[in-house]
C-alpha cells in the first residue's frame, strides 16, 4: 500500500521504553539529536558511542536491528546527495579509486550521513515505541498549542481513510486501463487530486458536525492526563546525559 | 526535500525553529479567526488530504517524476493561514511519526515548505488573480503561484545553507542546482496545482478560498422584471488582509535579521562564500580544527556584506509580494 | 410528554433551494419509528433540525419539552443522539475509549464516573472489548456499532439514526437490529431500506417532497403499492408483507 513511508512505525511492546511517559521520550530524542547536530564531525569515537547508546536502547525496547535498518530507507535521497559532495566540493582533492575528491566534502560527506543516520535511528526508535495517539498526549503536556496536537490528531485519524479513498480512485482508473506513463496524463491525476480534496473537505464539514452534535464547543474536552515522575524523566533522560558526556569527554 | 539532521549546524536548525514557531503561531490566530470551532477538524482533514497527494507520482520528463508538495496548492484551496498549518503538521507527523525529516531540522523544514512554499505560493497567486479575473485567471495565477513558490523555497534553502550549511560546495553551485531542479519540478506542481484548483472550481467553487470572489450575482424576479443584486460576501472576514500582512513583515524581518547575525557569525556560510570570491586560500586546515560551531569566527569585510544584501534583498522581495497581494485584495473587497 | 415533536418546520438552504415545506411529527416516549423517503426528500435536512445544526426557518421543533433554540442547544444536543451515516465521520477520536467519552466529557462527566459511562455505552452495543482500539482498525458493522455508543453514552431522550442499514452485510445487520431492539430509548430510523424498518418500527412516516406525506402502522404502509410507487419507494425484489 503506498510508499513506504506511510506504514505506521509502532511495534507494540511492553518494555521499559515502551512504557515511558511520551513526554519524556520526545524530550530525550530532541536533546539526543541536538547533541549529535552539535558534534564536532571529526570526533568519530564519539559517533560511534552514539551509535552504540541507541543500540543499547533498541536491545531495551525490543526493536530488531533489521525493522530499523529497513525502515531507514527514508534516508535514502539524502544518502545519494551526501556522496555528491565530495565529487562537487570545494577545497584540497584527493584521489580516490581514480575520482578526484575534495578533501571538506568527504568531511562534510561524512558529517551529514553520521548525523542524519544517528538522527534517523533515534526517530524510529521513539515512533517505533510510542503510540501516535500518545506522542501527541505528550506534546500536548510539553505544551504544544493544542490547536496544533488536535488538527495532527484529525489527520492521523483521516489519513488512512483518505489514502484508501484516493487508493479506490486509482483502481478506478487502473480498472479503466489509465495508466501515468508520461506528461499527458497529468490532468488525470490532477482531476483526481480536486475530487480528493472535495471529499476531505466535506468529511470535514461532516466530522464538524458529528462534534457539534456531541456538544462540542471549540475545546476538546480533557480525557487524557499523563504526568511523568522523576525516575521516569530520569531514565529517559540518561540517553541525551549520556551523549552529552560523551561529547563533554573531549572537550 | 526534507532535511535531515546534520545538514545544517545546530544553530541554524535552532534560530529556522524560532522563525517557524512564530510564523505558525500567526497562522494559527489567523485560521482560528476565519474557521473558528472548525479548525482542528478542517485543518486536520485538508492536512491528510495534503500527506496524501504528496504521494502522487507525476512523471515529470522522459523516465523521471515528482510529486507534489502542496504549499501554494493549500494556500489557493483553504487560504494561506490554514495552508501554513496543514503544511506545518504534515512536516511535524512526518518527522515525528515517519522519521522523515530530521527532528532538529524540523524547524528549517516548515520554514522553506511552510511558510515560504505557502506564502510565496499565496503572494504570487493574488498578484496575478488580481491583474487577470475570472476563470482563466484563477487557474493562471494557481499555475504561476505553485511554479514559483517552489523554486522559492529552493532559493531559501539555498540561503540557509551559505549561512549554516555543513557541506562545503560553493553556493552559487548550489543555488544554480536547487534552482534549476526545482525550477523543472515546478513546472510540474503548476500544471498539477492548477488542473487540480480547475477541477474542484469546476465542481465545487465555493470550496477555493483563492476564488471567493467569483460568485455570481443573485437574480431576482420581481414584479418590475429581473434585478440582480451583488452576490452575497462570502463569510466575511474582518481586517484578514491586515494581520496577515503584519505577520508576512513579521516573519521576513525576522529572517532579515537572522541573516544579518550569521552573515557576521555563522562558520560555514562565510567561508562557502569566500571561498568562492576567492578570498580565502589559506582555507584547509579548518577541518581539522575542534569545534564546529566555533571556527572561523571572524572573517571581516566583503562576504558579510555579500551575503547579507542577497539575503536581505530576497527578503525584502517577499515582503513587497506580500504586501502587494494584500493591498490587491482588499481592492476587490471594496 | 413525547419525545419528539415538530411542528410547521420550514427550511430553505441559503442558496434559496427550500427542502422542508412544513413538516408536522410527533413520536412519543419509548417509540420506534421509521421515517421513510427517496432520496432528495428532505430526510436529512430534518434530521439536521432535530439537534439544531439547522436552525428551523419557520416553525418548531421540541425535544422532550424544550424548544430548540439559540440557547437550548447544550441540553438539546445531550437529549438529542444523531448516528451519522457514515461512521468514519462519526468516530473521528484516537481510539474508541476517546470517541464514546467525548460526548459526556464535554458535558462535564469526568474521571471514575466517565469511564463508567464509557464501559455501560460499549457494553451495551458489545463493543466493550474493543475499547482500546483505534477505530480504523474495526470492521464497518463494529464501527457502526461504536457509533451507536457514543450517542448512548450521552443518555439521549431520542436516538435519531440516518441509514443505520446502508453498507451492512447481513450478520452485522441483524446485530444491529438486536441491539437497537434492545435498547429502551425512542427511536427514530431515517431509512429508504422498506425491509429493515418493517422488522424494528411498528410505526413508520413519509417524508416526500418536504412534508409528511403519510403516517400510520408500517405494516399498512408496506402494504399500499400505490402510496409507495408516488413516493418513489419500493420493496426489494421477491419481498411480500408477511400477512397479519
Amino acid at each position: 500500500m503506498g510508499a513506504g513511508h506511510h506504514h505506521q512505525l509502532y511495534l507494540p511492546g511492553g518494555s521499559v521504553v515502551h512504557r515511558l511517559p511520551p513526554q519524556c521520550k520526545l524530550i530525550a530524542v530532541f536533546a539526543f539529536a541536538v547533541v549529535v547536530v552539535a558534534t564536532p564531525r571529526e570526533r568519530f569515537w564519539a559517533f560511534a558511542a552514539y551509535a552504540v547508546l541507541l543500540g543499547v536502547v533498541a536491545a531495551l525496547a525490543r526493536v530488531p536491528a533489521t525493522y530499523i535498518v529497513r525502515r531507514m530507507v527514508i534516508e535514502v535521497p539524502f544518502v545519494l546527495f551526501a556522496f555528491l559532495i565530495p565529487v562537487i566540493g570545494l577545497g584540497e582533492r584527493v584521489t580516490v579509486l581514480g575520482l578526484s575528491l575534495s578533501v571538506p566534502g568527504l568531511w562534510a560527506a561524512w558529517n551529514i550521513l553520521a548525523k542524519a543516520t544517528l538522527g534517523v535511528a533515534a526517530s524510529i526508535l521513539l515512533a517505533a515505541t510510542t503510540e501516535p495517539r500518545v506522542i501527541l498526549i505528550g506534546a500536548q503536556r510539553l505544551r504544544l498549542p493544542s490547536l496544533l496536537v488536535q488538527i495532527a490528531m484529525f489527520m492521523l485519524r483521516y489519513m488512512d481513510v483518505i489514502m484508501d479513498e484516493m487508493r479506490r480512485m486509482r483502481v478506478a482508473r487502473e480498472s479503466r486501463g489509465f495508466e501515468a506513463r508520461n506528461f499527458r496524463h497529468i490532468p488525470v491525476i490532477a482531476r483526481s487530486a480536486g475530487a480528493l480534496f472535495i471529499r476531505s473537505y466535506e468529511r470535514g464539514e461532516r466530522v464538524h458536525l458529528a462534534m457539534l452534535s456531541r456538544g462540542y464547543s471549540g475545546q476538546m474536552p480533557i480525557i487524557h492526563d499523563m504526568s511523568a515522575s522523576v525516575p521516569q524523566w530520569g531514565t529517559a533522560l540518561a540517553l541525551p546525559a549520556v551523549a552529552l558526556a560523551v561529547l563533554g569527554l573531549g572537550l | 526535500m526534507h532535511v535531515p539532521d546534520g545538514f545544517f549546524n545546530a544553530v541554524t536548525s535552532v534560530s529556522a525553529g524560532v522563525v517557524a514557531a512564530a510564523g505558525v503561531a500567526v497562522c494559527l490566530r489567523g485560521a482560528r479567526r476565519e474557521l473558528d470551532d472548525r479548525t482542528a477538524p478542517m485543518a486536520g482533514l485538508v492536512a491528510a488530504f495534503i500527506f496524501a497527494v504528496q504521494m502522487l507520482n507525476f512523471p515529470v520528463a522522459a523516465g523521471t517524476s515528482g510529486h507534489l508538495m502542496g504549499g501554494a496548492l493549500a494556500a489557493i484551496l483553504v487560504g494561506p493561514y490554514t495552508g501554513v498549518l496543514c503544511m506545518a503538521v504534515v512536516l511535524l507527523v512526518q518527522s515525528v511519526f515517519f522519521a522523515d525529516g530530521g527532528l532538529t531540522a524540523l524547524g528549517v523544514n516548515i520554514t522553506i515548505m511552510g511558510l515560504v512554499g505557502v506564502l510565496v505560493g499565496w503572494a504570487v497567486f493574488r498578484l496575478v488573480a488580481g491583474l487577470a479575473r475570472g476563470k482563466g485567471g484563477v487557474t493562471l495565477a494557481a499555475f504561476l503561484s505553485a511554479l514559483i513558490s517552489v523554486p522559492a523555497s529552493a532559493m531559501v534553502f539555498t540561503l540557509l545553507f551559505s549561512i549554516g550549511g555543513t557541506a562545503p560546495i560553493e553556493v552559487s553551485a548550489v543555488a544554480a542546482a536547487m534552482g534549476g531542479v526545482h525550477l523543472l519540478i515546478g513546472i510540474g506542481e503548476g500544471v498539477i496545482t492548477a488542473l487540480t484548483v480547475g477541477a474542484v472550481l469546476a465542481v465545487r467553487p465555493d470550496l477555493v478560498y483563492g476564488a471567493r470572489g467569483l460568485a455570481k450575482p443573485l437574480v431576482l424576479r420581481g414584479a418590475e422584471g429581473t434585478t440582480t443584486v451583488g452576490a452575497p460576501e462570502p463569510a466575511p472576514v474582518r481586517g484578514a488582509g491586515r494581520p496577515f500582512l503584519l505577520g508576512g513583515i513579521g516573519v521576513t524581518l525576522v529572517l532579515a535579521g537572522l541573516v544579518s547575525f550569521f552573515a557576521s557569525s555563522s562558520p560555514d556560510g562565510l567561508e562557502s562564500v569566500a571561498e568562492s570570491k576567492g578570498f580565502l586560500d589559506r582555507a584547509t586546515d579548518h577541518v581539522f580544527s575542534g569545534w564546529a560551531l566555533a571556527d572561523y569566527g571572524e572573517v571581516g569585510g566583503i562576504p558579510v556584506g555579500v551575503a547579507g544584501i542577497v539575503g536581505v534583498g530576497l527578503v525584502l522581495l517577499v515582503a513587497g509580494g506580500v504586501a502587494y497581494a494584500a493591498r490587491s485584495r482588499d481592492r476587490i473587497k471594496v | 410528554m413525547n419525545s419528539l415533536e415538530v411542528s410547521q418546520l420550514a427550511y430553505a438552504y441559503p442558496d434559496g433551494t427550500q427542502a422542508l415545506f412544513g413538516v408536522d411529527l410527533s413520536i412519543s416516549r419509548a417509540e420506534r419509528v421509521a421515517l421513510l423517503g427517496p432520496n432528495g426528500a428532505g430526510k436529512t435536512t430534518l434530521v439536521m433540525h432535530l439537534n439544531g445544526i439547522l436552525t428551523a426557518g419557520h416553525g418548531t421543533v421540541t425535544v422532550a419539552g424544550t424548544p430548540v433554540r439559540k440557547d437550548t442547544l447544550k441540553e438539546v444536543r445531550q437529549r438529542v443522539g444523531l448516528v451519522f451515516q457514515d461512521p468514519d465521520d462519526q468516530l473521528f477520536m484516537p481510539t474508541v475509549r476517546d470517541d464514546v467519552a467525548f460526548g459526556p466529557a464535554n458535558a462535564g462527566v469526568r474521571g471514575e464516573e466517565l469511564d463508567r459511562v464509557v464501559k455501560g455505552a460499549l457494553e451495551r452495543v458489545g463493543m466493550l472489548e474493543a475499547m482500546d482500539r483505534p477505530p480504523h482498525h474495526l470492521s464497518f458493522g463494529q464501527r457502526r456499532r461504536v457509533a451507536v455508543a457514543t450517542v448512548l453514552a450521552m443518555e439521549p431522550e431520542i436516538l435519531v439514526l440516518d441509514e443505520p442499514s446502508s453498507n451492512l452485510d447481513p450478520a452485522a445487520r441483524r446485530e444491529l437490529a438486536e441491539i437497537l431492539r434492545s435498547l429502551d430509548v425512542t427511536v427514530l430510523m431515517v431509512t429508504h431500506d422498506l425491509p429493515y424498518a418493517l422488522e424494528l418500527c411498528e410505526r413508520s412516516l413519509i417524508l416526500s417532497d418536504g412534508v409528511i406525506a403519510a403516517d400510520g402502522p408500517t405494516r399498512e404502509l408496506l402494504a399500499d403499492a400505490d402510496l409507495l410507487a408516488r413516493h418513489r419507494l419500493e420493496l426489494p425484489y421477491g419481498f411480500a408483507i408477511p400477512a397479519v
